[in-house]
């Protein structure tokens, strides 16, 4: 049986009727005439159309009532593809690519129509010929997800593969992923592999690799340099720094956020300059200490997602958190107003969260800036009903953290201790 | 010299029109479509070829890529956000262009699809940000009626315009976005047989279609016609950038002629050799052989560390130096391909010795390729790894010469030539828009635009006509013109006389235009300007074309400059009669005898004062109510 992605229903029916499959050529009757290439179908489209590719490269949609009829001319061609036979120059030092997905890796999607991640790690690295003069890149594709799709046991499984290249000869680990919640990956990796001996870089693109114009090999090729020339240990996202396609930035994994929907250079360090700088062959270094506290590597692999990221607002109803505390949750990472505030209302249910022994820390909406509890009477108030003022850090950040740190441990204490103490960067000091 | 018929060669011309749609938005954001000439920002980017839907990469893109230049974008906020700026996905397309392109399909009767889906086609010569043309085919078929002849329509797209390119030097290409993104509609025609003069005909008609629509843009770059000439044996030839239809007939007749010729030179070449070219172990590096050399290309390159090669060509001694028509020749096509690579220094073995190359040095040169009498080699010099790509285009283009012209992309030059762009692209440079789900054209919108059919070009004609009290002539003049917009403007403010008016915007300019003024440093709000000033009686009819000079010539930029430079003072009317008043009581005896008469005389010597500063109206008024006050 023919494959016919996309069709249903009526569309379906007619063209298992006349025998026809996605990429047969055909010739069509209908008021005028057309010759082309029988193409797949976006599957949330109606079952009223056929989508033929014309000999211009055009797709047009005929509308099945108005064909009189249609034949096969020709089946489609089992396009052969060729392998390339990847040559490695021993001088070159060993990096390994993973891809999980994302824009980075996207091509044509005929299930929705737009982009979905399908190309491998190969296909990237084939794309992008200019890797070979740098590096002698291994691919692997550990998933093919969008980020939205990644969940913890993603991150799980992704930290898992770093641990066992603690020992390999890679000099460093580039991993392609999508861009919505790259800065919740790289941060659980921070804490999960801390102390990691080889840097490890998470990259992406706004514009998907099947465009002329797409970002993914500008910062592909950046993100390799980086690892080889850089020895720096450290977990770090890289992405286009401006406009311009020759400026690359470097940002450390736990301080950097997504901030525009689309442009290339939606990511940004908060709160500071980028870590590093890559232009081309050179890289600026702004890098004040090491990433890591710790100089030994202490893998630690745990995770409860047990936690609830609450934006308190106005108009905000109490009785959510107490929906929390019966749902079992262990902890609330608020993201409070401004340094750090909830209003009254709330007073009553964080008292209980407290009493039912859940970690409760304190973020801030304003994204930039520490949050200082002291400060005002509400904040003095609410630091005495048990929340803890996490400084600066970013609250997607700290929702990680402290998954991870419930992962190590249920002691109430201990998570405390562990929230407060800096691991890999994630308060500026 | 070789004998030319051009009836006799089997041409055939299609014609492409791209006229830009008169709308507030461009096709898929909400920026205005306005000319800017600042800007506030740029950025740079790389462009690199990517695969078809089908897997394949398209060889216009793969030609482009491999001259790996960087693109320069100089953006305006009024013009431009970040859909230009290829960092945002692109909005909901714009309805009113959608309805125009609809329009215009119903007009020539052409099939509209129910369904249709936006494409990208791929351009990575820079003119988008994004690498691609966001086009879509909207009808096929369909036909308008030409000197009672029926020429088919093959297809009508609606597509983004390019940027506009500023300049293109040294590995880098400059490009203002503003033209980014406004709406066009590309009409293919169906290639006819016939006279140049016919498919001038035919473009005149399809362009007087499109202006009675009243939705189309206006004014000087706003249409542009591609061909697509072909003769019998030939490929097809896609020439772009033809901006005027004057222009239209003679690259016709030019392209025809280069592509007879190289069908002669393709039979010379068979005549020589019977097995086909294959190039391979034919390339030889030379540089050592012309280090004594006192050609100053050949300086120059050793001095840049450039490195010379040749190529050997087997049995085809004078082939590229024959010229079967002035100007037509194999070695002259090789040498607009090389400069895409951004190579100049090439020499065939045909015009040497010259340019500094002396015998001995070609002995040296034939010695070292091994060459027979009749074997032909070329010189080339460049930077690596640019120069390889040159040779294999240039080894392609000597075995393509044997089955005559091929088929390529060309531009059309100012000189009415055309000269090698890149080669043809395929329909492998499509790629569906992901980025826009299908768009569905309901029964409704196909009825709203047959309703919405214009009047014909004569009814059209007949009534500004009867509006504008001018003769039919002029009103075709004028709705043809590109300043029928502003002629509406102008005179919607009563004024000014209509037939005035329409003489200033079509001869005037257009006069000025053939004595190589440019009129496209005359802008709209100037001809206002200059048009409010006559009406106030601040300059005089005949200014007119004294301020339009200055302007089109550059030496002003505003219509107050270019009065003070011309030094066009117009006078108050207290200075004019105090003038008057001197020449009436000079000629006293005169008038005395002569009465009324003598005011013809008068103007004379009035005028001849006045000129420019004063209108023949005013001072014929003013001089015979002095006359009878006497």
């Amino acid at each position: 049986m023919a494959d016919l992605k996309g069709y249903k229903g009526k569309s379906l029916d007619f063209l298992n009727e006349n025998d026809i499959g996605i990429g047969d050529s055909v010739k069509i009757i209908a008021d005028l005439a057309y010759t082309g290439i029988l193409m797949p179908r976006y599957e949330t489209s109606e079952d009223s159309h056929i989508v033929l590719k014309l000999k211009s490269g055009y797709n047009i949609g005929i509308e099945l009532e108005e064909i009189e009829k249609i034949e096969k001319i020709s089946s489609s061609e089992k396009t052969v593809v060729k392998e390339n036979t990847k040559q490695t120059n021993p001088d070159l030092p060993k990096v390994l690519l993973l891809s999980t997905g994302g824009t980075i890796a996207s091509t044509v999607d005929y299930r929705t129509g737009a982009v979905t991640p399908a190309l491998t790690a190969s296909d990237l690295n084939d794309a992008v010929p200019e890797i070979a003069n740098i590096a002698n890149v291994d691919a692997q594709v550990l998933f093919s997800e969008y980020s939205e799709n990644l969940q913890p046991e993603h991150w799980i499984e992704t930290a898992k593969k770093l641990k066992d290249l603690v020992d390999s000869d890679y000099k460093g680990i580039v991993i392609a992923h999508g861009t919505d919640t790259m800065h919740y990956s790289s941060a659980f990796l921070s804490f999960a592999l801390s102390g990691f001996p080889i840097p490890v870089v998470l990259v992406g693109s706004q514009r998907s690799s099947d465009r002329p114009s797409s970002d993914a090999a500008v910062n592909l090729l950046a993100a390799i340099r980086f690892v080889v020339k850089i020895k720096t240990k450290g977990v770090f996202i890289v992405m286009h720094h401006n406009d311009t396609d020759d400026t690359v930035a470097c940002h450390l994994g736990t301080r950097v956020r997504k901030n525009h929907t689309s442009k290339r250079s939606a990511f940004e360090t908060i709160g500071n300059n980028p870590a590093f700088v890559i232009n081309n062959d050179k890289i600026m270094n702004n890098l004040e200490k090491e990433f890591f506290t710790k100089k030994e590597f202490e893998p630690k692999l745990k995770i409860d997602t047990k936690v609830a990221l609450v934006k308190y607002h106005p108009g905000y109803d109490p009785k959510q958190i107490e929906n929390l505390i019966e749902s079992g949750y262990k902890a609330i990472i608020f993201e409070g107003t401004g340094l750090g505030h909830v209003g009254k209302t709330m007073y009553n249910s964080i008292k209980k969260a407290n009493e039912s022994g859940l970690f409760l820390g304190m973020t801030s909406q304003c994204i930039d800036g520490r949050v200082r509890m002291t400060v005002y009477e509400s904040g003095r108030d609410l630091m005495d009903l048990g929340i803890i003022p996490l400084n600066d850090i970013i609250p997607e950040v700290a929702l990680v953290k402290t998954m991870w740190a419930l992962g190590i441990s249920e002691n109430i204490d201990d998570v405390k201790k562990l929230m407060l103490e800096n691991i890999a960067s994630e308060f500026t000091e | 010299m070789s004998e030319f018929d051009i009836e006799k060669i089997g041409l055939k011309v299609g014609l492409e029109i791209h006229q830009q749609l008169d709308t507030h938005k461009k096709l898929f954001c909400n920026c205005k479509p306005v000319e800017n000439t600042e800007f506030t920002g740029k950025f740079t980017r790389k462009l690199r070829a990517a695969k078809s839907e089908l897997g394949k990469i398209d060889p216009a893109a793969l030609f482009e890529s491999s001259k790996s230049k960087t693109m320069v974008y100089y953006e305006n906020q009024n013009s431009c956000c970040l859909v230009e700026k290829d960092d945002e996905p692109p909005h909901d397309l714009e309805t009113k262009a959608k309805e125009t392109a609809l329009l215009i399909s119903s007009a020539l009767d052409s099939k509209i699809f129910s369904e249709i889906h936006v494409m990208r086609k791929t351009v990575i010569d820079g003119s988008n940000t994004s690498g691609f043309q966001r086009t879509m085919l909207v009808a096929q078929g369909g036909s308008i009626v030409v000197d009672e002849k029926q020429v088919g329509v093959q297809s009508i797209c609606l597509e983004e315009d390019a940027a506009k390119l500023i300049k293109d030097e040294d590995g880098h290409r400059f490009f203002s976005l503003d033209r980014l993104g406004v709406p066009l509609v590309e009409i293919a025609l169906e290639p006819v047989t016939g006279s140049p003069a016919f498919v001038r005909k035919i473009a005149l008609s399809l362009g007087r279609l499109l202006r009675v629509t009243k939705k189309v843009a206006r004014g000087i770059g706003t249409i542009r016609q591609d061909v697509n000439v072909s003769i019998d044996g030939g490929g097809v030839v896609e020439i772009k950038g033809v901006q005027q239809l004057e222009q239209l007939e003679k690259i016709i007749e030019y392209e025809a002629k280069r592509q007879y010729g190289l069908k002669l030179i393709s039979k010379k070449i068979n005549s020589l050799i019977k097995e086909n070219i294959d190039g391979d172990n034919d390339i030889f590096e030379i540089s050592n052989l012309l280090e004594q050399c006192n050609s100053e290309i050949i300086k120059q390159s050793l001095q840049n560390k450039n490195v010379i090669k040749a190529i050997r060509v087997k049995n085809l001694a004078g082939v590229f130096g024959f010229e079967p028509f002035p100007g037509i020749r194999l070695g002259k096509e090789i040498g607009q391909l090389v400069r895409f690579f951004g190579i100049g220094g090439i020499f065939h073995s045909d015009e040497l010795p010259n340019y500094g190359i002396e015998s001995k040095e070609i002995q040296y040169v034939r010695k070292n390729l091994e060459l027979e009498k009749d074997d032909a080699f070329l010189i080339i010099t460049g930077k690596e790894p640019a120069i390889d790509h040159a040779i294999n285009s240039i080894i392609k283009r000597i075995k393509d010469a044997k089955n005559g012209p091929i088929a390529e992309t060309r531009a059309a030059t100012p000189k009415n030539e055309t000269v090698f762009l890149r080669p043809r692209p395929g329909a492998s440079r499509m790629y569906p828009e992901t980025d826009i789900p299908t768009i569905k054209i309901s029964d409704n919108e196909l009825e709203n635009a047959k309703l919405m059919i214009p009047k014909s070009w004569d009814e059209s004609i007949s009534q500004i006509q009867n509006k504008y009290k001018i003769n039919e002539q002029l009103s075709e003049q004028i709705f043809d013109s590109e300043y029928f917009d502003l002629f509406e403007k102008i005179c919607g403010s009563k004024k000014s006389s209509p037939s005035f008016v329409a003489s200033v915007l079509c001869s005037t300019i257009t006069n000025l235009q053939r004595n190589s003024f440019d009129a496209s440093l005359l802008k709209d709000n100037e001809i206002l300007d200059t048009f409010d000033l006559l009406n106030d009686n601040k300059i005089s009819k005949e200014s007119i074309e004294i301020i339009f000079k200055q302007i089109m010539s550059g030496d002003a930029v505003s219509v107050s400059e270019a009065i003070q430079n011309a030094s066009i003072k117009s006078l108050t009317e207290e200075e004019l009669n105090k003038i008057l008043d001197v020449i009436i009581q000079d000629h006293l005896d005169e008038i005395k005898r002569d009465g009324m008469h003598s005011i013809r005389s008068l103007m004379g010597l009035a005028m001849k004062q006045v000129r420019g500063q004063a209108s023949g109206n005013l001072v014929n008024n003013l001089l015979s109510e002095k006359i009878k006050k006497l």
